[in-house]
């Protein structure tokens, strides 16, 4: 560097500045501008999120959900006995619950790893190196 | 006085000794607004799951469930199911982001999401009319309780609990509310657990078995064909979607630490509310086999006559003492929804139409008194349905208003405030006027009679169709804010991202 004359140093410190305040941007500041990018990422996490909400709602509907339909389509299964209670009573009155406590845990565990999945993505572009 | 009747009064003076007792013991903490409002969000996950289900497990959960299982049989068992696989929709579409809103009552989501003073006055009026649908019910069947087994006068039981929730939630707001509804889930399940298992070991009292009862084809089928299935259905539709939308389950989602503690709580909650709706049916079915005979079905007095089922199965002291064990478990249901729900009418109330007047803290006291007294009025004023009907209604129009309001404004960014407001109105006026034609007993007969007697699975679609529509019909170039407030609500917070912008009225964490 010494060996270099004064007005190429000079040249170099004014092509500096730009290129480290653009290696220092983050998808957390490209989101708190409201960029386009910032807006691909939080969109992204947004339909994540909500295709999970769908996929464990439509597991309700078709298991809870339909226990009316079967229960008009199939009047035979009030005939069935277990424990002494008929299936319709068993499956009502306690069978439902176990399935919605499962369906509310597995929800909880996928939608805290979209969450910490969005959270790495922010990390690993907020390197100070810029490494990619 | 009877046994009976003095066993009850020292039940009920001991569990409103205990409801006032964690109200004082939190007295001194509760000084500023936000500490009336939302506890300043230092609430656990397990007690503030705890608070959830000891508010929500209302009169309906703790008689109306056995009455109506009494009176109706397997078509009323959709009832807890519904009431409990309503947290599981409300844990996928909005515990967490309800959360991260930091808003402290429907209304401010309205106005933080919509940025208008319209859609706030929208979704204030939709809660104070859903939260008093729910609180009569609750007033009306404590002065039930008493009068079955006190003898008293009806009026009595309903200014007791009035009372009773107006020291607790003027003095200390939410921070003792919430230590004492926590007490209260686990009051309300020991006082079903203990007289269940006397009845069930202990058969040997006063009546014999009527097993004929249990063998009635009808009462066994738990849809009945035809218009069994529309009914059935409206029904699960007003109870999975209703709970998101009621205002004092609402409030509760605030005091969690953030967006992940609100999840975590909601999953603690379906496993509490799971092993208590157990237990309601069973009484439901001892009641069937062991009263004398069957009440009308769809009145308060099935409801009641559970109270009196372990007098006929036990007799004696014992059966008398076990009677006011179940009083005691109604009095904390009665005292804990009542609380939760002045506590969110009053924070409305207190915020919208007297905050511009008053200081925040004096508001929601004054609010308060308001808020309790006329719901008192309008029990005197009313006539009774069953409580778990009466209750369901408010659901209805729960799911028919501010659900949309929410699933929408979380999920879609196109949801404008003529939408969110349109889509209130209209599913609001509908099913509120279905409810006020059942409350007066003026349903007529036919396919119409049924569909005003359970209208969610026609007003839930009309008002999302609603806001859809309107919202693509005054839809703009989409307001940054709304962006910003995207990232607030889907985003963990441990990211530090820009979520400025909206506080609420008489905010100051």
């Amino acid at each position: 560097m010494s060996a270099e004359p004064p007005r190429r140093v000079a040249r170099v410190t004014v092509t500096a500045p730009p290129t480290r305040r653009r290696r220092r941007t983050t998808i957390t500041s490209e989101i708190d501008a409201q960029t386009q990018v910032g807006e691909v990422y939080v969109r992204s996490l947004v339909r994540a999120q909500l295709r999970l909400a769908l996929v464990v709602c439509g597991v309700l509907a078709v298991t809870v959900g339909l226990l009316p339909v079967v229960f008009v389509v199939a009047p035979a299964l009030g005939d069935i006995h277990l424990l002494g209670v008929t299936l319709p009573w068993l499956v009502l009155g306690a069978g439902c619950y176990p399935v919605l406590i499962a369906l509310a845990a597995w929800y909880v565990r996928r939608a805290e790893r979209n969450e910490r999945a969005f959270v790495r993505l922010l990390d690993t572009r907020r390197d100070p190196g810029g490494r990619p | 006085m009877s046994t009976r009747a003095l066993a009850t009064v020292v039940a009920v003076v001991l569990v409103v000794a205990l409801t006032l007792g964690a109200g004082a013991l939190s007295l001194r903490r509760a000084r500023t607004p936000s500490e009336y409002y939302v506890a300043s969000r230092a609430v656990s996950p397990a007690t503030n799951a705890a608070a959830v289900s000891g508010e929500y497990l209302s009169a309906a959960s703790f008689l109306g469930i056995a009455g109506l299982v009494l009176s109706r049989g397997a078509t009323s068992l959709w009832y807890p199911v519904g009431w409990t696989a309503g947290y599981l929709l409300l844990l996928l579409f909005v515990a967490a982001p309800l959360r991260r809103s930091r808003a402290y009552t429907l209304p401010d989501f309205a106005e933080l999401r919509l940025g208008t003073t319209a859609a706030r006055g929208a979704a204030s009026t939709m809660v104070v009319v859903v939260a008093l649908l729910y609180l009569v019910p609750q007033f009306r069947e404590a002065g039930l309780t008493l009068r079955i087994l006190t003898g008293a006068p009806t009026w009595v039981g309903a200014v007791v609990v009035a009372a009773v929730v107006l020291v607790n939630v003027t003095v200390g707001g939410m921070r003792s509310i919430t230590l004492a509804q926590a007490l209260q889930y686990w009051l309300k399940l020991a006082a079903l657990c203990l007289p269940l298992a006397f009845l069930l070991v202990h058969r040997t009292g006063g009546g014999g078995v009527v097993l004929e009862r249990l063998r009635d084809p009808r009462w066994l089928e738990p849809v009945h064909g035809g218009q069994g299935l529309y009914v059935t259905y409206s029904l699960v539709v007003a109870l999975f979607l209703g709970t998101m939308g009621l205002p004092h389950v609402a409030v509760r989602f605030y005091t969690n630490r953030d967006g992940r503690a609100a999840r975590r709580t909601t999953v603690v909650v379906l496993a509490l509310l799971s092993v208590f709706y157990v237990l309601p049916p069973v009484y439901g079915v001892l009641a069937r086999a062991y009263l004398p005979d069957t009440p009308v079905p769809g009145t308060g007095a099935a409801d009641a006559a559970i109270l009196t089922l372990p007098g006929h199965v036990v007799g004696s002291t014992l059966g008398d003492v076990l009677v006011a064990v179940l009083a005691a478990g109604a009095f904390a249901a009665f005292l804990s929804t009542s609380s939760g729900l002045v506590l969110s009418i009053a924070g409305v109330v207190g915020q919208d139409v007297i905050g511009r007047r008053l200081p925040a803290v004096p508001a929601f006291q004054v609010a308060g008194v308001l808020v309790a007294a006329g719901a008192l009025a309008l029990t005197l004023l009313t006539g009774g349905l069953a409580v778990a009907q009466a209750v369901e209604l408010a659901f209805a129009v729960a799911a028919s208003t501010l659900c949309p309001l929410l699933l929408l404004g979380i999920w879609w960014r196109g949801l404008t405030s003529p939408g969110a407001v349109a889509g209130m109105v209209v599913g609001g006026a509908l099913s509120t006027a279905a409810v006020l034609t059942v409350t007066t007993g003026a349903v007529p007969r036919g396919g119409l009679g049924v569909v005003v007697a359970q209208p969610a699975l026609l007003t839930v679609p009309a008002a999302f169709a609603t806001m859809v529509v309107v919202s693509r019909l005054t839809r703009g170039a989409p307001p940054a804010h709304v962006a910003r407030i995207m990232v607030r609500l889907h985003t963990p917070e441990s990211v530090a991202l820009d979520r400025e912008g909206f506080r609420a009225r008489g905010a100051e964490d």
